[in-house]
C-alpha cells in the first residue's frame, strides 16, 4: 500500500482539488459520451474540443481562467457546427473539419501572441495537455455547476436523446423537435468536454468522451447501465491516473512528474482493449429501415443493440 | 523573401502542398477525415518521442505515423463514415498518440519552442539537408497514389461494384492510410500537426464543392493547395505571426467561397 499510494497524498491540497475535479469530469463525459458514440458524434466530439483549445488560449491571452475561454469556444463551435449541419451525416465530416483547422489556426496565434506578451512557455502544454494539479480551487464550484447542468439536460432528455439517435425519422413522427433536441445535446457536450480541457487538457478530453462510453457499449446493451458502467470507467482510469502521476515523481528520470493526462488515456485505452475479451454474443443484422436513416444505429461494437423497445 | 533559406521552405512547402491536395481529395472522398486529423496529431508524438532519444525526427515522425495508420486501419474495419466503431477506434488511436506525445514532451528537455513547432509549424524550420528527404517521400506519396488511382477511385465511389470486380475495399482503405501517415511524416515539421489536417481538407473540400468531377476536382485541390501555402508562408514571412494560423484560416476561407459558389450556382448533386 505504501509504494502505491506515496505518502502525502491525501493531505496535499491539490491532489484533493485534482481528485475532486476529475470525479466530476469523468461522470459528466461518462454519461454524454454513451450518447456521442450512440450517435456516431466522436469527431464532432473531439472537434469540440479541439476548438475549445482556441478559447483556452485566447482565456490565457487576455488572462481569465481557461475554463471560462473553453466554455465560451466550445458552446460556441457547437452553435457553428449545428447551423452548418452537423447532424446530417452527408458532408458533415468535412464541415466539421473545416471548422476545426480554422479554429486551430486561431489557437496557434493566440498561443503565439501569448507567448510573446508574457514570456511564459508552459502556456501550449497547459492548454493542450491539461494540468490537473494547478487548478484554482475558486472555480471547482462553478465547474460542479457546470457539470451538474449538464448532465441535467442530458438526463431529462434521455429518453428523447436515445430516440433521436436510434431513429430520427420515428423521432420526427411522433412530434419531437429533433433539431432543437440535437442543439441542447450539443451544447451539453460542449460543457463537458470544457470540464475535460480543464483536467486532462483540450486534445485529450477525446479521451474521456469517448474511451469510457465505447467501452460501456460493448459490455451491455441496456442505456441506463452503460451510462453507469461508463462513469465507473471514467471515473476509475482518472481517480488511477491521479494517483500514479503522483507517484511518478519517484521514477525515472528522477524529479520529474510523468503527465496525468498520459496515464488516463494509457488506462482508458487498456478498459477498452479488454472489453474485447468479452465474447461476442451474435451479429445483429441492421434493418433496412435504420440504414437509411440519417444518423443511423451507430454503436461501440457489433454486439451493441438499441431496440426502440427501450425507449 | 526569396533568399536562399526561404528558397527551402517554398520548395519544401510546394511539395507538401502538392502531396495534401491529392491525398485530401482522396480523403474528403472516402470520409476519411477523422482519420487525416488523427494521423498528423500522432506523428506530432513521433516528433516529441524523437528528440527525447537524440534521434533524426524523420525516423520518429514514420514511425508514429505508419503505427497510427496501421492501427486505425486494421482495428477500425472499414471507415466509410457510417461505422461508429471506426470513428471509436480513430479517436482512442488519436488520443493515445497524443498522450504519448505528453509524455515524451514533459519528459524530454524539449524547449517548448520546438513543441510549439512540432504543433502549429515552423516557416523558418527548413534547412537544405531536409529538403530531399521531403521531396523524396513526397514523390513516393504522389506515385503510390497514382499507381492506385482506379481502384480507389472505384472504392471511393462505387464500393459495391469494386466489391464486385474483386477489389478489397478494406485492403484499399489500408493502403490509404498508409500513404496518408507517409505525406503526413515529412509534412509535420513545416506546417504543423495540427495544422497539416487544414491543409489536406480546407482545399480538398473546397475543389469538391464546384465541381464534380474527379480529375478537375483533384488538379483543383491541388492549386488552392498551392495559392494557400503560398499566401501563408508569404504572410508569415512578413508578419512573423505563426504559419498555421495562415494555413487555418486560409485553408477555411477557400471552402467558405466553394460552399458560397456552390449555392450560387445551380444546385447539382455532389458525386458519391
Amino acid at each position: 500500500m505504501h509504494y502505491l499510494f506515496e505518502p502525502g497524498l491525501f493531505s496535499s491540497g491539490p491532489v484533493r482539488t485534482a481528485l475532486l475535479v476529475g470525479a466530476i469530469v469523468a461522470v459528466t463525459s461518462g454519461v454524454i459520451g454513451v450518447f456521442t458514440v450512440l450517435r456516431g458524434q466522436s469527431f464532432a466530439g473531439h472537434s469540440l474540443a479541439d476548438i475549445a483549445t482556441t478559447g483556452g488560449s485566447g482565456a490565457f491571452l487576455v488572462g481569465i481562467n481557461q475554463f471560462w475561454g473553453f466554455l465560451i469556444a466550445g458552446v460556441a463551435a457547437a452553435a457553428v457546427m449545428e447551423a452548418i449541419g452537423v447532424q446530417r451525416r452527408r458532408g458533415r465530416d468535412v464541415a466539421t473539419g473545416v471548422v476545426l483547422g480554422g479554429a486551430l489556426g486561431l489557437a496557434a496565434l493566440f498561443l503565439y501572441l501569448g507567448t510573446l506578451r508574457t514570456a511564459t512557455t508552459g502556456a501550449s502544454f497547459t492548454v493542450l495537455f491539461g494540468s490537473i494539479f494547478v487548478i484554482n480551487p475558486d472555480t471547482v464550484p462553478a465547474l460542479i455547476a457546470s457539470g451538474a447542468i449538464a448532465l441535467l439536460v442530458v438526463g431529462a432528455l434521455a429518453r428523447v436523446l436515445l430516440l433521436t439517435s436510434v431513429s430520427p425519422d420515428l423521432a420526427r413522427a411522433r412530434g419531437v423537435n429533433v433539431r432543437l433536441v440535437g442543439i441542447l445535446y450539443l451544447a451539453a457536450l460542449a460543457v463537458s468536454v470544457s470540464l475535460a480541457a480543464v483536467a486532462i487538457g483540450a486534445v485529450l478530453s477525446t479521451a474521456l468522451l469517448i474511451g469510457p462510453s465505447a467501452t460501456a457499449l460493448r459490455l451491455t446493451k441496456s442505456p441506463a447501465r452503460a451510462m453507469a458502467a461508463s462513469a465507473l470507467v471514467g471515473l476509475a482510469a482518472t481517480w488511477v491516473g491521479i494517483v500514479l502521476a503522483y507517484d511518478s515523481y519517484y521514477w525515472p528520470p528522477h524529479g520529474h512528474t510523468w503527465p496525468v493526462s498520459f496515464f488516463v488515456v494509457v488506462l482508458v485505452l487498456a478498459c477498452y482493449l479488454l472489453s474485447y475479451l468479452r465474447p461476442n454474443r451474435r451479429q445483429v443484422p441492421r434493418s433496412p429501415h435504420e440504414e437509411e436513416a440519417e444518423c443511423g444505429p451507430t454503436t461501440g461494437g457489433p454486439e451493441t443493440r438499441l431496440g426502440t423497445a427501450h425507449v | 523573401m526569396f533568399s536562399g533559406l526561404m528558397l527551402n521552405t517554398w520548395i519544401a512547402a510546394s511539395v507538401v502542398a502538392v502531396v495534401a491536395g491529392i491525398a485530401g481529395f482522396f480523403a474528403v472522398l472516402r470520409g476519411q477525415t477523422f482519420a487525416a486529423h488523427a494521423i498528423p496529431n500522432g506523428a506530432f508524438a513521433g516528433a516529441a518521442g524523437a528528440s527525447l532519444l537524440g534521434i533524426n525526427v524523420i525516423w520518429g515522425l514514420l514511425v508514429f505515423a505508419i503505427g497510427g495508420a496501421l492501427g486505425i486501419g486494421v482495428f477500425g474495419g472499414e471507415g466509410r463514415g457510417r461505422n461508429a466503431r471506426h470513428d471509436v477506434i480513430t479517436a482512442l488511436a488519436l488520443v493515445v498518440m497524443l498522450g504519448l506525445g505528453a509524455l515524451f514532451v514533459s519528459l524530454g528537455s524539449q524547449y517548448a519552442e520546438e513543441t510549439y513547432a512540432d504543433l502549429f509549424g515552423e516557416v523558418f524550420g527548413v534547412s537544405r539537408s531536409e529538403v530531399l528527404p521531403i521531396v523524396v517521400i513526397g514523390f513516393v506519396a504522389a506515385v503510390a497514389i497514382g499507381v492506385a488511382f482506379r481502384p480507389l477511385m472505384l472504392t471511393s465511389a462505387l464500393p459495391e461494384v469494386a466489391e464486385a470486380r474483386g477489389i478489397s475495399t478494406r485492403r484499399v482503405d489500408v493502403y490509404f492510410l498508409l500513404v496518408m501517415a507517409l505525406a503526413t511524416s515529412m509534412t509535420v515539421p513545416i506546417v504543423g500537426a495540427l495544422l497539416m489536417f487544414s491543409l489536406m481538407i480546407g482545399p480538398a473540400a473546397a475543389a469538391r464543392s464546384v465541381t464534380a468531377r474527379p480529375g478537375i476536382a483533384m488538379s483543383l485541390s491541388v492549386v488552392i493547395a498551392l495559392a494557400t501555402v503560398w499566401l501563408s508562408i508569404a504572410l508569415s514571412y512578413q508578419t512573423n505571426w505563426p504559419l498555421g494560423f495562415f494555413v487555418g484560416v486560409i485553408g477555411a476561407a477557400f471552402y467558405l467561397v466553394g460552399a458560397l459558389a456552390r449555392t450560387v450556382a445551380t444546385p447539382r448533386p455532389a458525386v458519391r
